[in-house]
């Protein structure tokens, strides 16, 4: 597989890095000058000089032949035109963009960007879901392939509380697929009695959030 | 018309004023507000009491584009001193708040063809203009030679 990174600061030297270390083949694209030198040091002729947001940059890198393309440069503009390019222009199959502004992830999905990674926003996820509190936290979200994975803490009196997996009410499209007790988290079976207090993942279709959820931390109106 | 200009330099500044003459509602935005001064240079009044409006905010700021008025604007310019920024400001016009018109100015040629001819937005590039008019300068000395 042929991976071209666009941007060689931590995240893609280190990136870089890993893929070789997995036997990729990659090329690493830098425009700082300085920059270059260092990684060039230890990369030698995987990592270019240039602007990644130049069309002979990118097609000199070997962006037509790129099975992956990954623009992770610290700007969120370069990174949505190098992968619109890559796209649409190169035509490479997958891309993976760094958001580096949270608040700009809704501009990559407009433009078609996917998926578009915002750390802070994982960082915020995983803060969610060490802060113990009622309610539902997005673990995942698999956009393209219609998939995500969400944590829920059961309630007193919800439908989901005492009760066997089997018998939890949950829509089609959705499935528990691990249960969180202080002592550690284990993969349920059908009759596995779900208790009070528990933190269930559920992988479930887009859309299902809040109904999911209802039977978890809603209590039963019966 | 409402016209809003995204990014206060040389280029911005004088459109601005154009269509501001011209009649127009001009609103321009800028993340600097020290531009405001390269906006009133040769104008006898304030750029306000000439009737303009100023917003500073950065450009990809949701916020800032729709505090400057870009919901009712029936064109954007977008001429902030990075290609890549304006790029993506305008297609963020037209795709989001579905503006009308959408100009686009960028410096590399290669990137204002391919964009211009993808649809959607227009591009200006100053370049390709420059080098078209100095490559006839020279042919004119060459031939007259």
């Amino acid at each position: 597989m042929y991976v071209v990174i666009a941007g060689g600061g931590k995240v893609g030297v280190n990136l870089a890095r890993e893929l070789l270390e997995k036997g990729y083949e990659v090329t690493l694209i830098e425009q700082r000058r300085d920059r270059y030198t260092v990684i060039e040091d230890e990369l030698e002729h995987v990592v270019q000089y240039g602007d990644a947001t130049e069309m002979w940059v990118l097609e000199r890198a070997g962006v037509l032949r790129a099975d992956l393309l990954v623009a992770v440069t610290g700007d969120d503009e370069d990174n949505i035109l190098i992968c619109q390019m890559a796209k649409e222009k190169y035509m490479c199959e997958r891309i993976v963009a760094r958001v580096n502004n949270p608040r700009n992830v809704e501009h990559f999905h407009l433009l078609g960007i996917r998926p578009a990674v915002s750390a802070t926003n994982m960082i915020l996820r995983l803060i969610e879901h060490e802060v113990p509190k009622i309610g539902l936290v997005h673990l995942l979200e698999l956009t393209d392939d219609h998939i995500e994975i969400i944590e829920v803490e059961v309630i007193e009196g919800a439908p989901a509380a005492n009760a066997a997996v089997s018998d939890i009410p949950l829509p089609d499209g959705s499935l528990i697929i691990s249960v969180l007790r202080p002592d550690g988290g284990f993969v349920p079976r059908a009759d596995t009695v779900i208790g009070v207090g528990d933190e269930v993942l559920v992988v479930l279709a887009p859309g299902l959030e809040e109904q999911v959820a209802a039977v978890f931390n809603v209590p039963s109106t019966s | 018309m409402f016209v809003l200009v995204v990014g206060v330099g040389r280029v911005g500044a004088s459109v601005a004023k154009r269509a501001l003459e011209r009649g127009d509602t001009v609103s321009v935005l800028d993340r600097d507000a020290l531009s405001h001064e390269q906006l009133e240079q040769g104008m006898p009044t304030t750029w306000e009491e000439a009737g303009g409006l100023f917003t500073v905010g950065a450009a990809l700021e949701s916020d800032a584009l729709i505090a400057a008025g870009i919901e009712r604007a029936d064109v954007v310019v977008a001429a902030t001193n990075g290609d890549n920024t304006n790029l993506v400001v305008a297609q963020i016009a037209k795709e989001r708040f579905k503006v009308s018109k959408v100009i686009a100015r960028v410096l590399d040629p290669a990137r204002a063809e391919w964009y211009g001819q993808r649809g959607g937005i227009e591009t200006i590039c100053g370049t390709s203009r420059a080098i078209e008019l100095v490559d006839n300068s020279i042919a004119a000395a060459e031939g007259g030679s």
